[in-house]
């Protein structure tokens, strides 16, 4: 367990030394990439060996860090963090092998990359609130470099929109903090001396202070009406930027909701219980069914993220054993299954095809082209939709079974959100892989009536990586109670137990 | 009971056959062929094996296997077999092999094909085996999946849609399916068939969904039926079918209507009436008419087709919506002073029979007109054809025994199903066994229309050049169906016996809780 905070470290330093590399050639840069990354994630999997399975967080490392203010670089980890940190592990590595082609500055492309990654394992790991808003900023600045510099489509205006709304979104995530803080006394930004400290506000206050935190963290979470930023942010990204963001940093939003604003007033969670639920389930619906209506296979991907984190957040707002478990196990699953998607659109289909417009890709059709793709694309597919044997499968069952217990209509809602998913994946796989070369409705790209069209062929460090995500989905589509023994024993902790009591009629 | 466990053998083989087509790549097409064929087999071996040990009188699951699997959700893995599975399994067994051969030449890629094909096996079996809704359901959904992309890529011209809408439906009814099973785990914390049936049979089950809301019960009943009423599929949910079977492939097709609309009934027997005998009963006259609806309907509407495949799927809703008149019978008579279990036993047991049968009559006929679509060029309209008895007399014997079995004469053994469900409907239920001879009717007339236009008068349309009679290959798919056809209209009780005994505890304990 002593080991967790050093991925933090072992990623800064792998992000300084890929920098360094990178002056000499990008094949350094990317090794140190890899190594690093495989080294934190065997790092997470061996503390995960040792790991005891038991309530409240289990304290790494806690020193005193500005006395004045109280402030403690705390770091401690339960079965929650623990999950997550394993799946930035994952995510990290598959990220790296499906950045393999990037040629242009590649040393700073990963050092970014490897501080993002630092600024993740952070958020995680941090046991008091200020430490992990640090950690929280940390992570939003290096996301912008990477889309503004590496991007695709639009990418300067996704970047900007990404980065203000993050911007926003922990503006008023500090700003409940610091009035928490200050209503404590300025003891300290501990997760109890926060709730402590909130406990004593009047119920409108402790309201409005839930308020704050929970949207701020939300919108990093994509919870509708606030979810815009994702799907253009996840297009414009290159691909191990969208992988990693779609895949783990919007879980940092729903951790936080989960981690800090869950915990810090009770009474205002029970107040906003219901609209929290129906955004989500209403974000489970309607971003589905913008899924369906793209015409850009990236955009489907991006909105149907959004859709399975409405998920997440439907399972936090139902707030019991259940729900939440099952929302933490959903992070972990559409971490994998997203950051999969992503890899497949952006990697394998778009540096080839430089399309991504369903219309084109139909008239190729890429099964035959890139047969490998198109299975991973069906598998990944198959898993997003939520059919079981894949990890969505034990996720959105466990979600749906709390949320039922809590209101049945949240979870008819919600369920109507499975058949949005399978409608639009389908749509993207018939279209998007199993076209066939009568239906284009337009000419064939240029150049593609001289000669038929040929792309290399999907290299080893991509399948290695494609490899590594599918082999985790159906693992944990398996066998839930991995996960689930880590996560269940971390939600008997006497703060999250207060807030799921408040969420209890 | 014994150590090796069988049933994990019967469903996985198929899938490790799987595994072995998608690892060698480079296979070429004969040898695809014969590995796909041989892992198929196994099926039909491991089900006579089972026989070999299956005692018959016992009414309980046997060759039950059963191991801790998820704690947390209170899951295991729990097979079992009763006469019921046993007969799905044989069907499928019998079925499978049959549509591979039926594929044999004139899939490309037989690999693929063959891989596809096997995962579809599994599946099947899975869900005619399982016993717990966790894997259940795995194994549900996931038959969709190559059954999709067998429709799709090797499917006619208007494949790609209907392979979409197929899936599409199936997993709308899935998606209910799905959430009343969550409010059923949310009232009792297990989702063990075996426990879960004898909460239904005592009320706890509706009880505790009752807690909610006295609206609870019923609206997790209708659910759960949704689910079902799509696969079979029950009028009016069966527009995705004529397309999807008509699209699909000849061999795929076969193994769609033989084994995959049989899923829906087992649902409906597995797991809706135990689960939900209350409000199964108290539903059954709505969907009594909707059985009825499919069966007179189905058979109206195969009438006015003129494309034969078109025509057999709709025979298929005609059939299928028997097993569930059956059921429904039962179901409405429970509960009623004066029945009598006979009239039960009978309509279930022709029930299970019309399950059996159905299979190897619509899958035969299927294979008859791929067959004819195939020497026509990819024609297959009712007026393609002319005569074709005088050019190929073995097949038109064989297609036509195929035919008077489906509709039902006497010696062969669609009799025997349909003719137990007609007694026992007609015991339990009068007027709906009055309204269904309807179906029965419009079926020996588009029946025999069939065999008018295509096989009588003088050789016209495709048939009127060269036509070839069947080869080896088409003999060794149509004659273990034929011959059972006969050996079963003569010999039911080699079926009966293996499900007697349940049928007889069915029928004698029919109450509401």
């Amino acid at each position: 367990m002593s080991l967790l905070p050093w991925t933090i470290y072992l990623s800064l330093a792998g992000a300084l030394l890929a920098l360094a590399g990178g002056r000499r050639s990008a094949g350094t840069a990317r090794w140190v990439a890899l190594l690093t990354a495989a080294g934190a994630w065997i790092l997470t999997l061996l503390a995960a060996t040792r790991f005891v399975p038991g309530p409240g967080l289990q304290t790494l490392v806690d020193a005193s860090w500005i006395p004045s203010m109280g402030v403690r670089y705390h770091l401690a980890a339960d079965g929650i963090s623990l999950t997550l940190l394993v799946l930035t592990g994952i995510a990290a590595t598959a990220g790296v092998l499906f950045s393999w082609n990037i040629e242009e500055r590649t040393g700073e492309f990963f050092a970014l990359f490897l501080v993002l990654v630092a600024g993740v394992y952070g958020v995680f790991l941090s046991a008091d609130a200020l430490v992990l808003f640090i950690f929280y900023e940390v992570a939003i600045v290096p996301k912008y470099f990477l889309i503004a510099n590496w991007g695709s489509t639009n990418r300067e205006y996704g970047a900007m929109k990404l980065a203000l709304y993050s911007f926003a979104g922990s503006s008023m995530v500090l700003a409940g903090l610091l009035w928490a803080y200050a209503v404590g006394g300025g003891h300290g930004f501990g997760f109890a001396d926060l709730a402590q400290a909130t406990a004593g506000l009047s119920r409108h206050q402790q309201i409005a202070v839930f308020a704050l935190v929970f949207f701020g963290f939300a919108t990093l979470a994509g919870i509708f009406p606030l979810h815009t930023w994702a799907p253009t942010g996840h297009v414009a990204a290159p691909t191990a930027a969208s992988m990693l963001l779609a895949g783990v940093v919007m879980k940092l939003g729903a951790y936080g909701c989960l981690r800090v604003a869950l915990p810090l007033s009770p009474v205002g969670f029970a107040y906003w219980q219901a609209p929290i639920a129906w955004l989500a389930v209403v974000g489970i619906v309607y971003a589905g069914l913008v899924a369906l209506m793209q015409e850009d296979l990236k955009f489907v991907i991006g909105y149907s993220s959004v859709s399975h984190m409405g998920f997440v957040l439907l399972g936090l707002a139902a707030a019991n054993l259940q729900a939440v478990s099952g929302a933490v196990l959903q992070m972990f699953s559409h971490g994998v299954i997203a950051g999969l998607l992503f890899a497949v659109v952006g990697r394998m289909v778009y540096d080839r095809t430089h399309t991504r417009k369903l219309a084109d890709l139909r008239a190729m059709p890429l099964y035959r082209l890139l047969p490998f793709a198109a299975a991973v694309f069906v598998v990944a597919g198959v898993a997003s939709m939520g059919l079981p044997g894949f990890s969505g499968f034990p996720a959105e069952l466990t979600i749906l079974i709390g949320a039922w217990k809590r209101d049945p209509a949240w979870a008819a809602v919600a369920a109507l959100g499975v058949l949005v998913a399978a409608a639009f994946t389908l749509r993207a796989i018939q279209l998007g892989f199993f076209g066939s070369k009568e239906t284009a409705q337009q000419p064939a790209p240029v150049g593609a009536a001289d000669h038929p069209l040929q792309f290399e062929p999907v290299s080893a460090a991509e399948k290695i990586g494609a490899l590594l995500l599918i082999g985790a989905t159906v693992l944990i589509g398996l066998r839930p109670d991995l996960l689930l023994d880590w996560i269940n024993p971390a939600l008997q902790s006497p703060l999250l137990q207060a807030a799921l009591k408040a969420g209890t009629p | 009971m014994s150590s090796i466990p069988v049933l994990s053998l019967v469903i996985f083989v198929p899938w490790i056959g799987a595994l072995v087509l998608a690892s060698l790549p480079r296979l070429g097409e004969r040898a695809s062929r014969v590995l796909a064929l041989a892992f198929s087999l196994s099926t039909i071996a491991l089900a006579i094996a089972c026989l070999g040990s299956f005692e018959c009188a016992s009414t309980g699951y046997q060759f039950v296997e059963r191991h801790n699997w998820i704690g947390a959700l209170n899951v295991h893995y729990h097979l079992g077999l009763d006469g019921l599975s046993l007969l799905l399994v044989l069907l499928t067994g019998l079925l499978s092999p049959a549509s591979l051969l039926a594929s044999w030449r004139r899939v490309r890629d037989p690999r693929f094909f063959g891989l596809l094909f096997l995962l579809l096996q599994g599946a099947a079996l899975g869900v005619f085996l399982a016993l717990d809704f966790f894997h259940w359901f795995i194994f549900w959904e996931l038959s969709l999946i190559p059954a999709y992309f067998l429709i799709k890529l090797w499917g006619g011209s208007g494949a790609a849609r209907a392979a979409y809408q197929f899936v599409i439906y199936t997993i709308g009814g899935s998606a209910f399916l799905l959430l009343g099973f969550v409010a059923i785990f949310a009232a009792t914390g297990t989702l063990d068939f075996v426990q879960l049936a004898s909460l239904g049979a005592d009320g706890t089950l509706g009880a505790r969904l009752a807690t909610l809301g006295s609206f609870w019960p019923q609206a997790v009943f209708l659910g759960v039926f949704l689910g079902f009423a799509v696969k079979v599929p029950l009028f009016p949910f069966h527009t995705w079918l004529p397309p999807a079977y008509a699209e699909a492939p000849t061999g795929v097709s076969m193994f769609l209507t033989g084994v995959m609309s049989k899923m829906g009934v087992y649902g409906f027997l597995r797991l809706l009436w135990p689960l939900f005998p209350g409000p199964l009963h108290a539903a059954a006259v709505p969907l009594l008419w909707f059985a009825l609806g499919g069966a007179v309907l189905g058979a109206f509407a195969a009438m006015r087709q003129t494309d034969l495949k078109r025509m057999i799927a709709y025979s298929s809703v005609n059939h299928v919506s028997y097993c569930l008149l059956a059921l429904f019978a039962v179901s409405a008579a429970t509960g009623r002073s004066g029945l009598t279990s006979e009239a039960a036993a009978a309509a279930l047991s022709g029930a299970l029979l019309q399950m059996f049968n159905h299979g190897l009559s619509a899958g035969a006929l299927f294979y008859c007109a791929g067959v004819l679509e195939t020497r026509a060029g990819g024609r297959r309209g009712l007026g393609d054809f002319g005569g074709v008895q005088s050019a190929a007399p073995v097949f038109a014997g064989l297609c036509g025994i195929a035919m008077f079995s489906s509709l039902g004469l006497p010696g062969l053994n669609g009799f025997i199903g349909e003719f137990l469900i007609f007694r026992g409907v007609w015991g339990l239920v009068p007027w709906a066994a009055a309204v269904a001879c309807l179906g029965l009717f419009a079926t020996a007339f588009f029946l025999l229309t069939f065999w008018q236009r295509v096989f009588h008068g003088p050789r016209a349309g495709a048939a009127a050049g060269e036509f070839a009679d069947l080869a080896g290959l088409d003999l060794a798919v149509l004659c273990p169906p034929v011959a059972l056809m006969f050996i079963l209209g003569v010999l039911p009780q080699i079926l009966t016996r293996l499900f007697n005994p349940l049928i007889t505890m069915w029928a004698n304990h029919l109450s509401l809780p």
